[in-house]
This record gives C-alpha cells, sequence and structure tokens, in this order.
C-alpha cells in the first residue's frame, strides 16, 4: 500500500515521514473511531479501518539502513492507496 | 500548511538520550490525575488533548515542559468548552499567589 | 481553596513554580468547585497510577517464559491473559504483544506525542517523551539501542513500532540464556522496563 502523500489541515495520525511511502499491510486491525474528527469534539463517525502497515526502512530513509528492518506504523484507511 | 511541531520522527538535531528520569513533582501528579479524571467524565478525549498540543505555539512546544503542556492544553479545551474562562483561571491563580507569597 | 488530596510526589513551595505549574492548581480548585471533577475522581486517579508499575510487565512476561501455553494466550489474546494474573488490563483499548526472538527484536516508540501502554508499565520515563527519543528512534533504532547497551548484528532485524493510534504495543523480551529452572518471581526480576519498551533485552542470568 502506498500512503498518500498530502499536506492535510487538522489533527492528522499519519507521521509525515512515512506519506508517500510504499510498504504492506501485516494486520487489520479493525474499525476504529476517527481521531481527526474526535479532536474537534466531533462524534469520530464514520469508524475507520486501522491497519498495521510495515515498510522496509531502506525504502523510507535516505540513511542507509540494515537490510532486514522494518518501521511499522498503524494508518487509517483513508490515508492508504493500492500501490502502483 | 506545513509539517506540525509535534511531528517530529526521523528530524535531524536529535542528540544523545538522557535516560535520567525524575520522580514526578505534586504538580506534575496534580496534572496527569486532572487529566485522566477528565477523561474518566467525558469532558474531554485524549484526541481533544493532542490537537491542543498541536496547535499550540511552535516555540512554547519545544521550550515547555511535559506537563506543562498537558496543562496549556487543558486550559486550551477547557476554555474551548466553555467549562472555565482564561479570567477565572487568571483571578483564581491571583488569590493562590497571594496566599502562597513572594518566591 | 482547599489544598486537600494534594500528592505526596517531590515538593517544591508553591510560589517557585513556573507559570502553567501554578496554573493547574487553579483549574484544579475551579473543576471541583464547579462539580465537573472531584476531589475524590482526582484520588482515585493518583491511585489508579501508583498500582501501575514495570512490575505488572514483568510478571506477565516471566509467567510467559516458563509456560508456553500461557504465552501463546498472552500474544493471542493480551488483555485476557492480563485478567487471568489479576492485572487490570481494561483501560487499554487494543493490546498488542511483539515476541522478540534470536533473529528479531521490537522497539516501540510514540512519534507524535507519547503514547505509552500506561495501564500495564505505568507512566513512561522522561526519555521516552523525549524529542531526541521520538526523533532518532524510527530512523535510527539501533543507535539508540545501542546507547542502551544492546548491540545487533545486521543479522538481527530491528522492527520499530510507531503508536499512532489506539494499539498499545508491549515487547515480549526473550528469555535470558542460564536461567533454566529459575523461578518466575527470580525471572521476573530480569524484565526491566526497557526491555519491554524494547531499547534493550532482558538483563542477564546473574541473580539479582
Amino acid at each position: 500500500m502506498k500512503v498518500k502523500f498530502e499536506d492535510r489541515p487538522g489533527h492528522i495520525r499519519t507521521p509525515w515521514y512515512i506519506r508517500g511511502k510504499t510498504g504492506w499491510v501485516e494486520r487489520i486491525y479493525g474499525d476504529f473511531l476517527n481521531p481527526e474528527s474526535l479532536a474537534f469534539g466531533r462524534d469520530g463517525l464514520p469508524k475507520k479501518t486501522l491497519y498495521l502497515v510495515a515498510f522496509y526502512q531502506s525504502d523510507v530513509w535516505e540513511k542507509p539502513q540494515a537490510p532486514k528492518d522494518k518501521v511499522l506504523v498503524d494508518i487509517y484507511e483513508h490515508w492508504l492507496d493500492p500501490a502502483a | 500548511m506545513a509539517r506540525g511541531h509535534h511531528d517530529i520522527g526521523g528530524l535531524p538535531g536529535a542528540s544523545e538520550i538522557d535516560r535520567a528520569d525524575h520522580e514526578l513533582s505534586d504538580w506534575e501528579i496534580l496534572a496527569d490525575a486532572v487529566n485522566q479524571a477528565l477523561g474518566a467524565r467525558g469532558i474531554k478525549r485524549t484526541d481533544e488533548m493532542r490537537r491542543a498540543r498541536e496547535e499550540m505555539d511552535s516555540e512554547a512546544y519545544r521550550t515547555m515542559a511535559y506537563y506543562e503542556r498537558w496543562i496549556a492544553s487543558i486550559e486550551t479545551i477547557l476554555i474551548e468548552k466553555k467549562i472555565l474562562t482564561k479570567d477565572e483561571i487568571d483571578r483564581r491563580l491571583a488569590e493562590f499567589e497571594k496566599e502562597w507569597g513572594e518566591p | 481553596m482547599s489544598t486537600a488530596n494534594d500528592a505526596h510526589g517531590h515538593e517544591h513551595p508553591k510560589n517557585e513554580l513556573s507559570h502553567y505549574a501554578k496554573r493547574i492548581y487553579a483549574i484544579r480548585d475551579l473543576l471541583v468547585e464547579k462539580g465537573i471533577i472531584s476531589e475524590k475522581d482526582i484520588q482515585e486517579q493518583i491511585e489508579y497510577q501508583e498500582a501501575r508499575s514495570p512490575a505488572n510487565g514483568a510478571k506477565l512476561v516471566a509467567r510467559a517464559w516458563v509456560d508456553p501455553e500461557f504465552k501463546a494466550r498472552f500474544i493471542a489474546d493480551p488483555k485476557a491473559a492480563c485478567a487471568e494474573m489479576g492485572i487490570d488490563a481494561t483501560a487499554i483499548n487494543e493490546f498488542v504483544v511483539l515476541e522478540n526472538t534470536e533473529k528479531l527484536r521490537h522497539m516501540i516508540v510514540c512519534t507524535l506525542c507519547s503514547c505509552y501502554p500506561r495501564p500495564i508499565l505505568g507512566r513512561p520515563p522522561d526519555w521516552y517523551k523525549s524529542f531526541n527519543y521520538r526523533k532518532r528512534s524510527v530512523v535510527d533504532p539501533r543507535s539508540v539501542m545501542r546507547e542502551f547497551g544492546l548491540n545487533l548484528s545486521h543479522d538481527v532485524e530491528v522492527r520499530v513500532h510507531d503508536s499512532t493510534a489506539d494499539i498499545r504495543y508491549l515487547v515480549l523480551p526473550l528469555r535470558p540464556l542460564g536461567t533454566e529452572g529459575w523461578s518466575e518471581a527470580e525471572l521476573a526480576k530480569l524484565v526491566t522496563r526497557d526491555s519491554m519498551i524494547g531499547v534493550m533485552d532482558a538483563l542477564p542470568a546473574i541473580r539479582q
């Protein structure tokens, strides 16, 4: 999956360093209230599916990385697109 | 728009991790407990607190102590929800300061 | 202007506190006066927090080390496994246990703030909340581990988990060599808070 490379206003829980990067789904955590809405006192609906997305470190950073190493981030569905 | 001041994963300029831990002061324990109590009563959500910290002045975010940031965001959210006003807090603090005397 | 129920932490004369530190006293006073929260609420939270420490996590890990079926349950359904041991993990929305092996180490961070499995481990250490840790752990976890005394070859995979949502992670560290036959209590002493965050392994098999 590819993380959207976007700059949206508001309370975003998709870290900058992972935006635009491509990884794969390790786990599907299920549906949760949307923090982007909860942060402003709204009800957090509709729920969003949360995924554990894994990335090779060497695909994320310019700094050289041990080849097996990974970074894993909990990302909501609306920040993910199928990888090309 | 830009990267938020809280969104710091991978940013340069970090140094050795200071592993010293400090025992919490009274005011920190109180800030922690008030925060949790407000959450338990459904007055505010953690998401709102995080957003308040993200909206803070960036220089303040970088220089304030951890629990000072919590107190600032508790205040922001309580004022936003019209539970307290800044004036009330200022006045009550001034009363306390008179009680506590000069530093 | 009650000062009852002040916590018994490190005492500072209040007139010497910083502006925001002083402010929480005014905020607390007003909230209680207006009936938004009560002194009892505050006291309950203080006590709830005091009861939570890495000792809880260490008990769980030690049990998992000696009892493979418990370990399987702990990994499959951590909250239920906690309940079995009388540890209250109900405040965690979603709890995930990450098992370290000879060839795999996990490290946990919250780069965006300081999310941490508080109901299991208590409050996070200052360093976990620091800008340095939040900046470095995702891009160079091995350098962080080295600072904590853990040197890993490239043969060992390192996975850093950034806790960006409601999932709370706990690392199940590797059981130290040479601990065959040790009791759970002795094993628990080897399980440090930092080993359950993942910046280091459990302590070596020297009876504490």
